[in-house]
This record gives structure tokens, C-alpha cells and sequence, in this order.
């Protein structure tokens, strides 16, 4: 075990500071989180500086454009970037996190041309359409039917959850070719690349709990995508899904756990400066430890994700440790969300009135905390799959 | 970067895994409650192995390792429920000789401002030779012959015999400050690793059982019920381990990480991974898991007795705290 980062990766971490120096500054402020155009424009932007300097699809094969960097770089990347804030990688994260490495798996030479150097500049933004609103968590019951006319799918269906659908241009689409009830139901299923300029697209916003809309709905009616654009073959597509997944290197959550830590260092500043029964909160023995847990918690977390890096950098494929790190993850930041609020008491009546910025608003952070039990697969299936796939218990 | 184990470090993992799996099986650890804990002989395999010496100098007799390596070799020992001081002997192996070798055990008593005026709770009075004192500002070896110690009945562990001592006689200095200091700082993390340990036995035990375990016709573990509490024995097990990697790691590296603030963090974790695999393995067994044949009060209790020494739960909390 060794965590000393190589003279190699040391100097990767200088020549990024260095250019991190110069390019901050030039980035415009953030945007109205409502004004969409704003922030497509402000995230792609942010995503062809990095073009430019080399940084963009860092973990990307350097065959497809990307950095090829090992997952320790990436480590110090998301490190890095996230200490000086820099913009997080935002409309560009179905692109470059996996409709991007779905056609480097799985395209072909053309589809590979067409679109990686396009998501790597920022130039093509994409949008997840997997999701469907009777096919949640069993993703594999998904309806969203395309009909073979020619050289063309026609598609007629429903998707939910497509964040970013109404600024995409190219939407990641799962759809099912394959209708017949006797064959196993995640064999019939298709992965397409379906032009967002494409008639017979309907994208209805869908508001969060936050008030903010990067959700939406979206109602396809008679669409026509080109056989062309689907990438593996037809009923592979659920093979096509898991594929991708297995790209992850135990890095998804770097920027977020980060955040995290200044969360709790600034719950901790905040409790400096409450007032409790004549004295500060922070003289609150009960309320002093809970940040302490929280701390305590949020530490581990940051050695586990250097375990999966590890291990994922060893063995190429993720490890467990990504589902115990998301279910520990979401349990953490409920409780720090609880307790900033607690401290806060009436003055946290207002989303959006204590924080610096668009990242530490702590009663913002407490309801976005209800989602790290949700998306990306809920804690009770998370759950299902460590007692099953991780400790071998048989299925119910 | 690479926190996975080196071929080295499995290697020394698996050769105590089978060292325990042989000569410290649960069913002659058991017996050993006839003894107050500690066998001699098996000790001395102990001390034989090296398991005392692995910090210590080689010039010393020791193995001249790292605590990240000490880490390893103490979880197992902690997932074998192996009893007796082992935080306290391996402390005082550079010290002393014969404790290195396995064939004088030490134990520990933390003198603090808290308890200054006594009595102590000092485990395996009878078993041991030495007793380590260990005081804000030093370490000092008081020869377990001359303490007067009055055993409890029924201890909390059976395999940790507790004597409540009511004077703590002057004993030989062995170290000021900043071997207090580094004591308490190895102390928590190796006590850790034994509750991470402990901590696996529990899941090991409860996954097994939710397997083999029949009613309504299937195997408990088909039960969602069941294996989400499981999953939550493996979840408080891998983050309790990152930690306590970790806090290894950062001492044997320091400019890595704060080496003080990850022992806290480890004994933090692991103790309450400890105490929630104990319960969840126990809560799995149902009735069965209420009885003394099954092994899992063993492991819980053990993990219990281990959350009063080098700081509990309140402690770390606090300490951690400090760091904000």
C-alpha cells in the first residue's frame, strides 16, 4: 500500500496547477442556473479550453483524442479542478462519461469520427434516454418501440429523467427492436444515436424538487433514426449498456466527495458563529461531535475511493467498493445536510440565501442530498446487488 | 499511487490468516477461558511468528516493518477473535526483549487524567508479567507480581478477564512524552485493525448463516430484509477498512495524509463497524443468535471491550472535530 503519488504524477499535478493559474481567470462567471443556453454555453466552453490544453477526455484512450491518463491522474485532475472550483463538467457529462466511451467500445470507425472529436470540444452535447416511466430500476422492461422501415428505425415511445434533452443535440437512446414476450426481456433491446433535430421529438420540463429543470420528459412519436447510428448490433444493446458501465474507475464521485469536505469545514464555520443557549453551537459537545462523525466519515470515504482507483487501475474493471462507496456516500451527506440545517434553524427558510456560491448553499445541498439515495440506481437496489453479486446470496 | 496490498503484504495477511486458521480455530480459542485468556504455548507461536517484533528494529530482533503492515497481521488476529493483550505486548516488544519473543505478556492500563485516582481495570492480570502504565507523559513497566487485583466474576469477554486494581505501584519508566504519544497513536490503529477484523468475522458468520438458514422454504438470505442488512455489514466493513488502511499508510508516509487525525478516523470507524456487524450477525441468527454456542457474542463483546481503550466513539468524534 502506498500513497505517494510518482514524480510522474507530481508533475502532471504542476503542469495542471500551472494552467489551471492562467485559464481560471478567463473563465465568465457562472450563469443563471434557469438560463439554459447560458449555461450550455458556459460548460462547452469551459470543455474546448480543455481541448485545447490537452485536458479533455482525460481518462480517454489517446487513439480516440483523449488524454489517456492513468486513473491516479485522474484522481489529481478532479482534485485539482475541484479546489479551485473550477467548472464541473456539467451539459457534458453524457457525452464524455458515456455515450462517448459507449462509441469508443462499441462504434464503429465512422461513428467514432462523427462524434468523439465533436464531444471532446464541447461541440456535441448529449442526453441520456434509457429511463422510461415503467421502467425504473428494472430498466430492462423498457417499451420504447423501434420498428425496422428500410434503412430506418421508427421509434414511438416515452422516456424520463432525460437531463439536459431540451439543449442535446444527440440523445443516447435505448429502445426495443425485439417485441416478442418470449425472449428474455433484456434481449431485445437496441442502442441508438438519435439526432435531437429529428421530428416527432416532444420535451416536456420536468422540475425538481430544487425548482431547478434539468430534467425533462420526452414523448417520441413516429422518430425516424437511421439504422446507421446504432451502435453494436441489433437486440445487443443491453451488452452495449453494461459495457460502458464497466468503464467506471472508481472516480465518479472525486468532485463530489471534495465538495463534500468543505461542506463540512463550512458547517463548522457556521457553527462558530450561531449562537446556542449563550454560547456558540461549536461549544455544543452534541452538536460538535456530529460534525466530527460526519468529518470522520467523509475522510474514509476519500481512502475507499482511493482503494477503488486502485484496484480499478490494477484489474480494469470496477470493484464493489463503488456501490459501498454510494451507499455510505448518500448516508453521510443526509446527515451533514441535517445537521447545516439545524444550525441554520430559521435562517435556513430560503434556498440559495447562505452560500458563496453555487456549491455550498447547505439547505440546496440537503434536499440535493434525497437524490444520492435515487438516481443512478436507489440505495434498495444497491442493496440487492452487494447481497448478491458481491456476497453470493441467492436471489429472492 | 497504489493502495492495494503489495505482493508482500498479501503474502503476510494469508500467512497469518493460516496461522489463526490452524492454531487459533474458535473452538481452541474457547478453551482458553480455562486459562484466563492466553495459552502460553500458542503465545509463544505467537512471539515465534514474529507477530510482536514486526516494528521493532531488526537490530532490536525485530522485523523492521511498517504499522500499515502491523495493520494487516492485527485484523487478522482480530477476525480469529484471538484474545489476550495483543496491543499492550506488541507496544513494549521494543522494550522489551522477552515480549518480542512471546514469552512475557504485557498488558495495558491507560492512566488518565479521568481515572487518576484508580481503580484500574487491568485485563489478563494473571496471565501477564509486565503491566504497561500508560500516563499523559510516559510509559512505565510495573511487574504484574506486584499489583494486588481483585478478578470480576463475570467479565464482559470471557476470553478478557478483567482485575480491578485499586493501586498502581511504582514502576519503571520506559519512555517520556513522545513515546506516550506514539503509543496512543499506534495504540488506536492497531486496536482498530483488531475491530475491523472482528467486524469481518461477524459478516463472514451472518452471510453464512442467511445461506444455510431455511424457513418459509428458502434460504433467510432470499429476504430483502436480510440481505440489506448484509449489505450494510459489508458497507460499515469496507469503509472501516479504507480508514484504517489509511491510517497506517499515513503514519508509515507522512507526508501522504494527517497521521493523527487517521487514527482517529480508524478507531472511530472500525469500532463502530464492530458494534453494527456484532448486532446485524445477531440480529440474523435470531434466537439462535442469543445463545452462547454461536460466535457471534464473542465478536461483539471482544469489539466492545476494545471501544474503552486508546479513546472511544465520544473521543474520536471530538478529536476529529479539532481538525475543523
Amino acid at each position: 500500500m502506498d500513497l505517494r503519488y510518482t514524480d510522474a504524477q507530481l508533475a502532471f499535478r504542476d503542469e495542471l496547477r500551472d494552467w489551471l493559474a492562467t485559464a481560471l481567470p478567463e473563465v465568465a462567471p457562472e450563469p443563471d442556473r434557469h438560463d439554459w443556453d447560458a449555461r450550455r454555453r458556459w460548460d462547452t466552453d469551459w470543455q474546448a479550453m480543455l481541448a485545447d490544453a490537452g485536458y479533455a477526455g482525460i481518462d480517454w484512450p489517446t487513439e480516440f483524442g483523449g488524454r489517456g491518463a492513468s486513473p491516479a491522474e485522474h484522481l489529481i485532475f478532479l482534485e485539482e479542478t475541484e479546489r479551485l472550483r473550477a467548472p464541473y463538467v456539467g451539459v457534458n457529462f453524457v457525452g464524455l462519461g458515456h455515450a462517448g466511451p459507449t462509441i469508443i467500445a462499441e462504434g464503429t470507425e465512422a461513428q467514432q469520427a462523427d462524434h468523439l472529436p465533436k464531444i471532446l470540444r464541447g461541440e456535441e452535447v448529449w442526453c441520456q434516454g434509457f429511463s422510461e416511466p415503467g421502467a425504473g430500476s428494472d430498466l430492462a422492461s423498457l417499451q420504447c418501440r423501434a420498428v425496422r422501415d428500410g434503412d430506418e428505425y421508427v421509434i414511438s415511445g416515452q422516456k424520463i429523467w432525460t437531463s439536459f434533452a431540451h439543449i442535446a443535440d444527440y440523445c443516447e437512446l435505448l429502445v426495443r427492436t425485439d417485441p416478442d414476450p418470449e425472449i428474455r426481456k433484456h434481449k431485445g433491446i437496441s442502442w441508438l444515436m438519435m439526432s435531437m433535430d429529428s421530428p416527432g421529438i416532444d420535451i416536456r420540463p420536468l422540475d425538481t424538487v430544487l425548482g431547478s429543470s434539468e430534467f425533462a420528459e420526452m414523448f417520441l412519436d413516429e422518430v425516424r433514426v437511421p439504422v446507421s447510428n446504432r451502435v453494436g448490433d441489433e437486440n445487443d444493446g443491453w451488452r452495449v449498456t453494461m459495457v460502458t458501465l464497466s468503464f467506471e474507475r472508481g472516480t465518479a464521485f472525486v468532485s463530489e466527495l471534495l465538495g463534500s469536505m468543505k461542506l463540512v469545514e463550512e458547517a463548522a464555520d457556521l457553527a462558530r458563529q450561531v449562537t446556542r443557549n449563550s454560547a456558540t453551537a461549536w461549544d455544543d459537545v452534541g452538536l460538535r461531535r456530529e460534525i466530527g462523525q460526519i468529518a470522520a466519515e467523509l475522510d474514509a470515504l476519500w481512502a475507499l475511493t482511493k482503494r477503488n482507483v486502485s484496484q480499478a487501475a490494477r484489474t480494469g474493471i470496477p470493484g464493489p467498493g463503488g456501490n459501498v462507496f454510494k451507499l455510505r456516500y448518500a448516508e453521510t451527506r443526509r446527515h451533514l445536510g441535517d445537521v447545516s440545517a439545524r444550525l441554520l434553524a430559521r435562517a435556513g427558510l430560503g434556498i440559495g440565501e447562505t452560500g458563496s456560491h453555487s456549491r455550498n448553499d447547505p439547505i440546496e445541498e440537503r434536499i440535493y442530498a434525497l437524490s444520492l439515495k435515487i438516481a443512478a440506481g436507489t440505495t434498495q437496489v444497491n442493496k440487492n446487488i452487494i447481497g448478491e453479486r458481491v456476497l453470493g446470496l441467492p436471489k429472492g | 499511487m497504489d493502495f492495494e496490498l503489495s505482493d508482500d503484504q498479501a503474502a503476510l495477511a494469508e500467512g497469518i490468516r493460516n496461522l489463526c486458521q490452524g492454531r487459533f480455530d474458535i473452538e481452541t480459542i474457547r478453551g482458553f477461558a480455562e486459562s484466563g485468556g492466553v495459552d502460553p504455548g500458542r503465545w509463544k507461536e505467537l512471539g515465534d511468528t514474529g507477530v510482536f517484533g514486526l516494528m521493532a528494529t531488526e537490530a532490536d530482533g525485530g522485523l523492521g516493518m511498517g504499522l500499515a503492515d502491523a495493520v494487516l497481521v492485527f485484523e487478522e488476529l482480530g477476525r480469529a477473535a484471538v484474545p489476550g493483550p495483543l496491543v499492550g505486548t506488541f507496544l513494549a516488544a521494543s522494550a522489551v526483549p522477552a515480549a518480542l519473543a512471546g514469552d512475557h505478556v504485557v498488558s495495558l492500563v491507560e492512566h488518565t487524567a479521568d481515572n487518576a485516582a484508580g481503580p484500574w481495570m487491568v485485563e489478563h492480570l494473571d496471565a501477564a508479567a509486565s503491566v504497561a502504565v500508560l500516563g499523559a507523559e510516559s510509559v512505565s513497566l510495573i511487574p504484574a507480581a506486584d499489583l494486588a487485583g481483585e478478578a470480576l466474576p463475570h467479565p464482559l469477554d470471557v476470553l478478557t478477564p478483567v482485575s480491578r486494581v485499586q493501586s498502581l505501584a511504582d514502576g519503571q519508566e520506559i519512555g517520556g512524552p513522545e513515546v506516550a504519544a506514539d503509543w496512543r497513536h499506534r495504540g488506536s490503529v492497531l486496536t482498530a485493525a483488531l475491530q475491523l477484523g472482528l467486524a469481518e468475522a461477524s459478516l463472514e458468520l451472518g452471510v453464512a448463516y442467511a445461506k444455510e438458514r431455511e424457513q418459509f422454504n428458502k434460504p433467510i438470505g432470499t429476504f430483502q430484509a436480510i440481505k440489506h442488512l448484509c449489505a450494510d455489514m459489508l458497507t460499515h466493513v469496507e469503509v472501516a477498512r479504507a480508514a484504517v488502511y489509511a491510517a497506517g499508510v499515513h503514519f508509515d508516509q507522512p507526508d501522504t495524509g494527517d497521521a493523527v487525525r487517521a487514527a482517529s478516523v480508524a478507531k472511530l470507524l472500525a469500532g463502530q463497524a464492530g458494534d453494527f456487524c456484532g448486532k446485524a450477525c445477531t440480529q440474523i441468527h435470531g434466537g439462535m443468535g442469543y445463545t452462547w454456542e454461536v460466535d457471534v457474542h464473542l465478536f461483539l463483546k471482544r469489539s466492545w471491550v476494545l471501544d474503552t481503550v486508546f479513546g472511544d466513539a465520544d473521543d474520536h468524534t471530538e478529536a476529529v472535530a479539532a481538525f475543523l
